[in-house]
């Protein structure tokens, strides 16, 4: 048990740092929330800028902890978010790493590092969010084809994708978790209809996704034909597993920033204010151990994170939420004006308990796949 | 980085559960409940034998010669069997005191709170006990006395709060592990009641801030920093004394009964509570750590 880097790890750390220094400054000046062509230009830029340096990989090749060393500095020195690029690089991408074929991989996974192209997720539907397999977007087999209808919702980053991580059924006949199967469809072929959908937050984060027909090749699909539940469960474990590692990290600056803005506007004086950040401070901390435990195991077994990543969700969530309640309170009235960048956090970090899988059915898995209890 | 148990580590993590189990498990702990009320010199000495108290003395002192992470991972095991006496005062006293590391002298100490457990017992007492008076302990396995205005005289130093914490952990893990097991077997409704979601996702809490204590022990283990101990400090009570009052909800009327285990590790909780001192203290410190550590 240790905490210690090795000197090939800590050499990786000051050298991308040096070179965070030195590149961050010269970024362009960051688009505006609702200038989706302007966010997908900068956040690809961003990715080829990395690129080029030879940090496109980390999030694949390198080893976890490398990965976690890159997400704590690019972090730290306050680097571009991956954005659009979250898919792709977080869990579509190492998806068709570890389930796709050799020209599969060969054909997405450069240009996802390269910052070419943007991933999206078709997995829910109206009628099928958290009971995910009930999906109904049915594809028919025509010879080399698959002729696919229906409807996908709350599609992040829809609107500038180029690829989706789709889900469909192939079979209708079979028990609902068997007849599903995983696509790469491309957001231009004829039949896709994408709606922009307005969220709280007053941004337009994901859109309803309309399928009329759309012809996506046989070839594009990973994973055996309705064997698609077990890559989804695939893409799931990285989605929940290590794609909000480096949120962790952003967390804890602003805890900090938000503790030196109570000290400045007097809130400070506050002894229930104090002991909540304390408290927060602690959680944030242990957060960052759980990342790096489950960074550790994963690096023993090998790939693919474990269901540990629902406890990690759970926990990082809700605390993620307090977090900018103690900031609003901090804020006082401020924390009415949109202007400022927390109260736009604040009403953003009311997903994180939805998104990826709500708290209560990461409650349901905690229960009964780690615990052993009986199916509901 | 490699943050998870070495090889050795789980050896003597689950080596040390075993020996607790023969030595100290469901019959013996009801026993003691039930019992004179006097610590089993017998055991103590046993538990000397085990290297527990010795566990961190160099090898030429007669001791094991391992670190504090191995420490945390036996006092989790000692907090899991709830076992009894004023374990963490005696280890610290290991090298110390003569005997203590051997087990053949009792150890007690005056904790954050201004109490003293098991005084009558014990044949040394760490700090200032004069004129200590008794309680009517909460805890039937700790025996308590009250040192009259001691409680903001001691802040007890890191080694015993991160200890302690082990041993909140422990206990954490036992209410956990209770819980589910009842909610496997106990059938209401023609099903066990871990089926429902009521139950399942209390239980599913249970396991979370287990999961999340013991990181927080575990890295305070290996960097011993101040803040990071605070921080194991308040997340292994919030996982020990929620924990159990949870593990109490999914028992139903039995958790609420002499008969079950589950009220000895919440008033075993509390007893450490107080134990590592003042919780609004630790806030403070993690707080007024914002301010300097802008990370
Ligand atoms: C910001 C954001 C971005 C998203 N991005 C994407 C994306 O890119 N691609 C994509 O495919 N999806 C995306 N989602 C969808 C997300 O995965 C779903 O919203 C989520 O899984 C919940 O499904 P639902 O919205 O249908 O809610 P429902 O499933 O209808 O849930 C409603 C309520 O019932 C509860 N509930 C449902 N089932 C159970 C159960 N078995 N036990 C206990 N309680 C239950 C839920 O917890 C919730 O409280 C996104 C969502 C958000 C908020």
């Amino acid at each position: 048990m240790d905490l210690a880097y090795s000197p090939e790890e800590e050499a990786f750390r000051a050298r991308l740092r040096e070179w965070l220094a030195k590149t961050l400054p010269a970024l362009p000046p960051k688009p505006s929330p609702d200038d989706w062509p302007g966010r997908r230009a900068y956040d690809l830029g961003w990715q080829r800028t990395l690129y080029d340096a030879g940090y496109a990989d980390v999030h694949w090749d390198a080893s976890p902890t490398t990965r976690l060393i890159f997400l704590e500095e690019t972090e730290k020195a306050g680097a571009p978010y991956v954005g659009a690029g979250f898919v792709g690089l977080l869990h579509a991408g190492p998806t068709i790493a570890a389930e796709g074929t050799a020209e599969q991989r060969a054909r997405w996974l450069p240009p996802i590092l390269r910052g070419e192209e943007v991933w999206c997720q078709g997995f829910s539907e109206p009628d099928a969010g958290s009971d995910l397999a009930a999906l109904r977007t049915r594809a028919r087999r025509e010879g080399d084809e698959y002729v696919v209808s229906g409807s996908k919702i709350w599609t992040s980053h829809a609107e500038v994708a180029d690829w989706c991580e789709l889900l469909v059924r192939t079979d209708g006949q079979a028990p609902k978790h068997r007849g599903i199967s995983w696509l790469a469809m491309p957001m231009d072929a004829p039949g896709v209809t994408v709606r922009p959908l307005r969220t709280l937050a007053g941004s337009t984060e994901f859109a309803e996704v309309f399928l009329d027909e759309v012809r996506v090749p046989v070839a594009n699909r990973v994973g055996d034909e309705n064997d698609g539940w077990r890559v989804t469960m695939v893409t799931l474990s990285f989605e929940r597993g290590t794609a909000f590692v480096g949120e962790v990290v952003a967390c804890r600056r602003v805890l900090g920033e938000v503790a030196r803005q109570a000290r400045a506007n007097g809130v400070w004086d506050d002894a229930g204010v104090r002991r909540r950040l304390g408290r927060l401070h602690a959680e944030f901390r242990a957060l960052w151990r759980l990342t790096q435990w489950n960074v550790s195991e994963g690096e023993a077994s090998g790939g693919v994170p474990g269901v540990g990543g629902s406890v990690f969700k759970l926990r990082y969530s809700r605390a993620r939420q307090e977090l900018y309640e103690v900031a609003a309170e901090v804020l006082g009235a401020g924390a009415l004006d949109l202007g400022c960048e927390w109260v736009v956090d604040r009403l953003s970090s009311l997903s994180y308990t939805i998104a990826a899988g709500t708290s209560e059915v990461q409650r349901n898995i905690v229960g009964e796949r780690i615990l052993g209890l009986p199916k509901g | 980085m490699r943050f998870r148990l070495t090889e050795d580590q789980r050896v003597l993590k689950s080596g040390f559960r075993e020996v607790l189990a023969r030595r100290f498990g469901a019959e013996e702990l009801r026993g003691a409940v039930d019992g004179s009320g006097a610590l089993d010199r017998w055991l103590w000495r046993e538990l000397g034998e085990v290297g527990l108290f010795s566990l961190r003395l160099a090898e030429d002192e007669g001791g094991v010669g391992l670190g504090v992470p191995e420490a945390v991972l036996v006092f989790e095991e000692a907090g899991r069997a709830l076992l009894p006496g004023p374990l963490v005062a005696t280890h610290l006293a290991a090298g110390v005191v003569p005997g203590a590391a051997t087990g053949e002298t009792v150890v007690t100490a005056v904790g954050g709170g201004g109490l003293v457990e098991w005084l009558d017992e014990a044949d040394v007492v760490t700090g200032d006990a004069a004129g200590a008076v008794p309680l009517r302990s909460v805890d039937p396995l700790t025996p308590l006395h009250r040192v009259p205005g001691g409680r903001s005289a001691v802040r007890p130093d890191d080694l015993f709060v991160l200890l302690t914490a082990a041993e909140q952990l422990g206990t954490a893990v036992r209410a956990c592990e209770a819980a589910v097991q009842h909610a496997r077997t106990r059938e209401q409704f023609g099903r066990p009641v871990g089926a429902f979601q009521a139950v399942k996702h209390l239980c599913a809490e249970l396991l979370v801030r287990v999961e999340v204590a013991r990181v927080a022990v575990y890295a305070a283990a290996v960097t011993l920093d101040p803040v990071d101990i605070a921080a194991a400090r308040l997340l292994a009570d919030e996982a020990a004394v929620r924990g159990a009052r949870d593990s109490l909800q999914v028992h139903g009327g039995s958790g609420f009964t002499w008969e079950a285990d589950v009220h000895l590790c919440l008033k075993r909780a509390w007893v450490r509570v107080e134990r590592g001192g003042s919780i609004t203290e630790s806030e403070e410190m993690l707080a007024g750590d914002l301010l300097i550590d802008a990370s």
